[in-house]
């Protein structure tokens, strides 16, 4: 199931602006791995460059190597659409589709990926909704649209879709930002679940979660605003918050910027 | 503009080693070659069929095309990239397809119109001309549309202004909402039935004969939901803490908007009122029913049958022989020609005039 | 209209959200104004009803044939017989037509603008499009009449040939395709730029991040398409189509020149013949006399009717759409 990712002279563009500057680092399989750093320092650019979903944005552009095992995801002949399949990914908002009901949500990864039988569907709807910590509040309304749900709801929903294809990393792109204290909770004691069968990223504004539900944790800093961002170190997340062996991250983790 | 979700392909498929995440792909000149090939057998066998079209050809070279594609796609990729490469193509043909009639129409005018188009042709009438002989020319059409559609323009364009300001500035409940509603209803209102509603009141109640205004009258009818519209939509991009400064230094509402809200849009009104313009530049239906057409100078569009240039094109066609349809092309050239000059200069304002945003 | 409270001083601090004004004269004169602006297009609308419904009862009161199931027009004669029956037969069928042509093309041009085109790109080719919307429909007509009526002979005796057998492509007359079908490929290629840029505009108003749930469940662009955007922009195409359809609807001059008119209902599409409204107002126009007048006004009503029904129906969508979206947003 999990794979190990392994990125070595990573560097993103926007067009001609250079978003991250040269990033190495292993993300080891069953574990949680934070990126936490000030706002515009390129964690969320580096994450979808993970999945290849950088390249989306207009003028997005990518060198270096990302191994996921032993295979580079920007080698010749990859396609971005089996790696997207493989590199699973929940964002900042929740984005169910909008006119689909709940059950066409999580299916909906499947589906694309050839026919299954109405039970094989029903099965995997179940455990993925159930894997998502979901299943109670909603399996008697599977046919309701995905967006009557609550914000929280909805981000589970997300992640249910996208566990359904069983991927081989998760990224999460700051899932809990646009949700209230409770929904974040249920979302980090599900991320604490997740870790048992998948290889979890998460980017994160905020500390206390990064020191909660990571087992690593990358800081990102950039040395001025128009720079590219950096990695400046990947360590346990329990040597981070008390130990770091550099100062800008003490720095930052005490609140003296960002 | 478009936010195009770029998918580059991978570069060079095949050869490197078997993996879940590479899959076996058409190189990067595949869909070039394929297209040259539908090309090339469209026309083989359009040829060799004795088809005449040249439409049919096109149409066997796009069917070869989606159809070589899928299969090429299904063989070497899998079934969803051949679905999803038909899917470009068909896109691109819908495209290509839209720009097939823009540019035969536009070639075929100008090839047709340049023959009779010269001086001469610009500044004579028809005065003496037997429709199937050669010679006149288009003078009077062309003094005609320009009267009445700066008519048109005099009456639509204050009244679709004020209405506008009404909309945005003043208009709340009820009576703005049915305004909004009927302006963008009467936007679809057919020109045949505005002509018939001045023939009801102006022709028929009023007892007025044919004359340049009638048909003005009902081209401002015509031009009035346009001018709303586009007005609207410019005073609306007018930030709102102009308005409160100006209000803030105690000048009146009516004030505000005269020295402040308008200029300050007046570039985007301007261009709305020239696209309106152009549209109206074209209309013949009205022209037809009101002004009834006039192969002499009438230089008075309150007294006595005019003519324009979109009906001088109809008259022309009507007679049917070979000089009046070259008098009918070349009026067609000068009526494009005018307003695609309208057009271009209308969007020149607009982004000449555009507000600059801080960003 | 704004609530102009003439005891209000003028030092009162403006207030800017509302409607009041600071009572002055020239704020009653410039409101009052604008707002009868807005009450003259209802009264312009109102009485195309009233005096076309009026002109149309003087008609009707005279009619010897029955309004709506004559086959014929002869307003003129002595007792005057005239029956929209062809006319609305014809203008349906002409549009229906163009509707199956240009709404699938014009929502892969929308796509192809908003979607697949190279950004660069896009912006020329939407103009390009706005252009095919600013060439006059009397252009439309004689390029229609005299350059399209010879190609497509190809076409039509093709599809006369090989699908003779779906009846309406049956061609039972030899002549000049001026036929109800040519008709409606010329309008369809006039309300391509309508259909298009409307439908463009709501494709780009799809949220990005639909697109890219669809893209990292690894969807391919045509799946991203089908799953987000198609469904998102739905009832925008819908409310584009039916724009489309009411310019077809009342269209007169690209049919007077191509169509070769009769008063007969035929289900051969191929064959010459038939009619709309808006044509036959345009070709009966000039040998009518005031009664006859009056006739085409009768059913010039029934095409104003028409259009108002499908425009407001179209409006109606758009606007429901954009509360829609707008809680949404």
């Amino acid at each position: 199931m999990a794979k190990r990712i392994d990125v070595s002279g990573l560097s993103a563009f926007y067009g001609t602006h250079k978003a991250i500057d040269d990033i190495s680092m292993t993300v080891e399989p069953r574990s949680v791995t934070a990126f936490i750093g000030p706002s515009g320092c390129g964690k969320s650019t580096f994450l979808r460059t993970l999945n290849r979903m950088h390249e989306v944005t207009p003028g997005g552009r990518v060198e270096g190597k990302v191994m996921l095992d032993d295979e580079n995801l920007y080698g010749q002949g990859v396609d971005p659409v089996a790696v997207r399949r493989t590199v699973g990914m929940v964002f900042q908002r929740p984005n169910p589709f909008p006119t689909m009901s709940i059950f066409d949500n999580v299916a909906a990864g499947l589906r694309l990926n050839g026919s299954y039988k109405k039970s094989e569907l029903n099965d995997v709807v179940e455990r993925s909704l159930k894997g998502a910590n979901l299943w109670n509040e909603v399996k008697d309304r599977l046919n309701k649209p995905g967006s009557g749900l609550s914000g929280g709801q909805q981000q589970r929903l997300c992640i249910a879709r996208a566990i359904a294809v069983e991927p081989q990393v998760l990224l999460m792109d700051e899932p809990c930002s646009a949700l209230d204290p409770i929904s974040t909770l249920a979302i980090e004691d599900l991320i604490g679940e997740l870790k048992e069968r998948f290889t979890i990223v998460i980017v994160t504004h905020n500390m206390q979660q990064a020191a909660r539900v990571s087992d690593r944790t990358a800081f990102f800093n950039l040395a001025a605003v128009g720079q590219p961002g950096k990695l400046v170190e990947i360590d346990d997340t329990d040597r981070i918050f008390s130990n770091p062996s550099v100062q800008a991250t003490e720095d930052y983790i005490s609140g003296r910027f960002g | 503009m478009s936010h195009a979700l770029q998918d580059p392909r991978p570069v060079k498929p095949r050869s490197s080693a078997p993996s879940s995440l590479t899959r076996g792909g058409l190189p990067r000149w595949a869909p070039a070659a394929i297209a040259a090939l539908s090309a090339l057998l469209g026309a083989g066998i359009g040829a060799v069929a004795g088809l005449e079209s040249r439409m049919q050809w096109g149409l066997i070279a796009a069917l070869l095309f989606v159809g070589i594609t899928y299969t090429a796609s299904s063989v070497v990729e899998n079934r969803r990239q051949a679905k999803d490469r038909v899917a470009t193509s068909l896109v691109w043909v819908c495209f290509l397809l839209a720009v097939v009639p823009l540019l035969s129409l536009l070639g075929v005018t100008i090839a047709r119109g340049i023959k009779v188009l010269d001086g001469y042709f610009l500044s004579h009438s028809m005065a003496g001309v037997a429709g199937f002989a050669p010679g006149g020319g288009v003078y009077h059409a062309l003094l005609g549309t320009i009267e009445q559609v700066l008519l048109a323009t005099a009456i639509a364009a204050p009244i679709g202004l004020l209405t506008a300001v009404y909309l945005v500035e003043y208009g709340r409940g009820r009576l703005a909402k049915a305004v909004t509603f009927f302006v963008d209803v009467m936007t679809g209102i057919p020109s045949i039935v505005a002509g018939l509603f001045i023939l009801t009141t102006w022709t028929l109640m009023l007892e007025q004969g044919p004359s340049g205004f009638a048909g003005s009258l009902a081209l401002s009818i015509l031009m009035m939901p346009v001018v709303v519209r586009s007005t609207e939509e410019m005073l609306k991009l007018v930030p709102n803490e102009l308005r409160e400064a100006s209000l803030a230094l105690g000048v009146p509402k009516w004030r505000t908007i005269l020295k402040v809200v308008l200029p300050t849009a007046i570039g985007g009104i301007s261009t709305g009122v020239m696209l309106a313009v152009a549209r109206i530049a074209g209309e013949t239906a009205p022209i037809m029913l009101l002004v009834f057409g006039n192969p002499l100078i009438n230089d008075n569009p309150f007294e006595g049958a005019q003519s324009s240039l979109p009906l001088y094109i109809w008259e022309q066609y009507k007679v049917g022989s070979e000089d009046s349809f070259d008098r009918a092309w070349a009026a067609a050239l000068v009526l494009i020609a005018f307003v695609m000059i309208l057009n271009l200069v209308a969007r020149g304002i607009a982004r000449w005039k555009a507000p600059k945003t801080g960003r | 209209m704004a609530s102009t409270t003439p005891t209000q001083m003028d030092t009162a601090p403006p207030v800017v959200s509302g409607a009041r004004s600071t009572g002055r004269a020239g704020d009653k004169i410039f409101s009052g104004l604008s707002k009868g602006s807005g009450i003259l297009l209802l009264t312009i609308m109102a009485s195309i009803a009233v005096f076309l419904t009026y002109r149309a009862t003087l008609a009707l009161s005279e009619n010897e044939g029955n309004f709506l199931t004559t086959f014929d027009w002869n307003a003129t004669g002595n007792p005057p017989v005239f029956g929209i029956a062809v006319l609305l037969y014809g203008t349906v069928v002409s549009s229906i037509i163009a509707m199956v042509i240009a709404v699938p093309i014009a929502v892969g041009i929308a796509l192809f603008i908003s979607h697949y085109a190279p950004r660069k790109l896009a912006g020329p080719l939407a103009y390009v499009v706005d252009l095919l919307a600013a060439v006059p429909s009397i252009v439309y007509g004689i390029w229609g009449a005299l350059f399209l009526v010879p190609y497509l002979g190809g076409l039509t005796s093709w599809l006369n040939q090989y699908l003779s057998f779906t009846y309406i492509f049956d061609k039972t007359q030899v002549g000049v395709d001026r036929s109800l079908f040519t008709v409606g490929i010329l309008l369809a290629i006039m309300i391509l730029p309508i259909v298009t840029s409307v439908s463009r505009e709501v494709f780009l108003q799809v949220p990005r991040m639909n697109e890219e749930a669809a893209l990292a469940l690894g969807a391919t662009r045509w799946e991203v398409i089908r799953m987000s955007v198609l469904p998102f922009g739905r009832s925008g195409v819908i409310s584009a189509s039916m724009l489309g359809l009411g310019r077809a609807l009342g269209e007169t001059m690209a049919v007077a020149t191509v169509l070769s008119p009769s008063f007969l209902i035929s289900g051969h599409l191929l064959d010459p013949g038939g009619g709309t409204f808006a044509q036959n107002i345009a070709a009966k126009f000039d040998e009518a006399n005031e009664f006859g007048r009056d006739a085409l006004i009768a059913s010039g009503l029934v095409l104003f009717l028409l259009t108002l029904l499908v425009n407001g129906a179209a409006r109606m969508i758009i606007a429901r759409r954009k509360e829609y979206s707008g809680a949404n947003a």
